[in-house]
């Protein structure tokens, strides 16, 4: 019983702290000196270097949801819906999750892990005697990092994914690229797109924070580094899922859907 | 130079530091001794601000740094060195990143030529120019060493911290970079704390002996006449 009071307690306690720990990303967001150059190493790090496994991730998705809808909408005669069916509920919903998983699992755990190596190994120590502000240097940056490239890679990904639906639908039946095209934006319009996109940037600060967090409190030597980055991984995924929830709500009221 | 007066640091239940007091001279190199988790890590972290004491004073250059903003207190790390025990390289950039981190980040008014110079010098101190487009993974445990040690002193301070230097060296790289130590003490005229368990490089490079045992200062003197005192715990050390 008292195990699983420390449990809770725990937890709250963490999610207090990781409060906390955002609050401070916003208040050193707006304050000098910006760490320019390091943001836009972040963003190449984070961006493009998971720019082929989003895309790959993307194209597949968009092939398999297509093979998968076929025989269902062949049943009711409705094969020329597929396209617009296939295509609102790649973008408004599976690309942009299925891409924040996939960054989740790869940024997540990479940000958790080089902070919680730098952490144990005295780099960040290192950083504050050297008149550096670590948490501005490497938590803001990153942080952003996140917040800016995983919009631009769901955008992406939603692209290829499109495609990989067209490459699906002409496995079972010819259409040309036009046609395919023309029946997906009689349904798919720029309200399907945007929260899509606006929910990017939430789930990119919640797993670039998330990771930051845990790699920047990392204890207990090299045992903590790996526990830093299962567990940012873990919570972040989690995150996302909450935050898809949420925005799942907060769509239907605004009438999104 | 340093006045560390009555600290007192506890985490938690463990009190580490208890009005633990030392002086520090111009020119002068203390050696620190103590047991593993005795807090003489603690103690030169507190020096820096990078670990915020309970209770007590620390007065370094004339200003206490317990009081100080935190542009203060950046202003006051120029005149402090600090190597670490891990030696704390950013594995992400080349060895010439690494020094030129500092130079960069402290706000110091340098010229491209002038930062190559700085750090041609810092590198040619400790005898590694060769090294200077090296990943620190590519050099060995004495050559990060050393780079740490030219990152330490490119700002050429007057204080440097020393994090137990030779911990994980050779006897022979052991011995290099103690004399390594005391050539730039000459050159620079600096004046350092030195943490560490390692006699000989105490032997080589401290002019005076700190006990810390208990949290407190249980013996201070030089090598010799510490070597003569009777008790147990300060014998344990020369033995």
């Amino acid at each position: 019983m008292s195990r699983k009071k420390n449990t809770i307690s725990g937890t709250i306690s963490e999610l207090g702290e990781l409060g906390a720990f955002s609050a401070k990303f916003f208040r050193q967001f707006f304050r000098p000196r910006f760490e320019f150059s390091e943001l836009l190493r972040q963003c190449y790090y984070i961006g493009y270097k998971t720019l082929f496994l989003v895309g790959i991730t993307g194209f597949i998705m968009g092939l398999v949801i297509t093979i998968q809808s076929y025989p269902s909408m062949e049943t009711f005669g409705a094969e020329s819906w597929l396209p617009s069916v296939v295509s609102v509920s790649l973008v408004r919903e599976i690309v942009p999750v299925i891409t924040a998983l996939i960054c989740a699992g790869k940024i997540g755990s990479s940000i958790g892990a080089e902070l919680g190596s730098m952490r144990v190994t005295e780099q960040i120590d290192a950083m504050e005697v050297s008149g550096t502000n670590p948490f501005r240097y490497l938590v803001v940056t990153r942080v952003l990092a996140c917040i800016l490239m995983t919009p631009l890679l769901i955008i992406i990904s939603d692209t290829i994914s499109l495609y990989g639906a067209f490459v699906g639908i002409n496995m079972k039946q010819m259409i040309s690229f036009q046609l395919f095209l023309n029946q997906v934006f009689e349904k798919l319009g720029f309200g399907d797109l945007l929260p899509s996109v606006i929910k990017g940037f939430f789930f990119g600060f919640a797993i670039g924070i998330i990771g930051c967090f845990k790699g920047y409190y990392t204890k207990k030597g090299t045992r903590g580094v790996g526990m830093a980055a299962n567990t940012a991984v873990v919570l972040s995924t989690f995150a996302v899922f909450i935050i898809d929830l949420i925005a799942a709500q907060i769509a239907d009221i605004f009438h999104f859907t | 130079m340093v006045s560390v007066n009555r600290l007192q640091k506890a985490f938690g239940d463990l009190r580490v530091l208890r009005d633990f007091s030392l002086d520090l001279h111009e020119g002068e190199n203390v050696a620190v001794l103590g047991k593993s988790g005795s807090g003489k890590s603690v103690l030169i972290k507190c020096i820096i601000g990078l670990i915020q004491p309970d209770a007590g004073s620390i007065i370094v250059d004339g200003e206490n740094v317990a009081g100080l903003s935190n542009n203060s207190l950046n202003d006051l790390r120029l005149k402090i060195g600090f190597l670490f025990q891990s030696n704390a390289l950013y594995d992400s950039m080349t060895v010439r990143e690494n020094l030129e981190f500092p130079l960069r980040h402290h706000a110091v008014k340098t010229s491209k030529k002038d930062m190559d110079e700085l750090v041609m010098e810092a590198l040619t101190n400790v005898g590694l120019a060769d090294a200077i487009d090296f990943m620190p993974e590519q050099l060995s445990g004495g050559m990060r060493k050393r780079i740490a040690l030219a990152r330490t002193i490119i700002l050429k301070p007057k204080i440097i911290l020393y994090d137990e230097p030779t911990t994980g060296l050779d006897p022979i790289t052991s011995k290099e970079i103690s004399m390594l130590m005391l050539e730039l003490q000459k050159k620079y005229n600096v004046s350092s704390i030195i943490i560490s368990h390692d006699m000989n490089c105490v032997k080589l490079t401290a002019n005076r002996l700190v006990m810390l045992v208990d949290g407190t200062c249980l013996a201070n003197g030089t090598y010799n006449e510490m070597q003569q005192l009777e008790d147990p715990r300060v014998k344990q050390f020369f033995d």
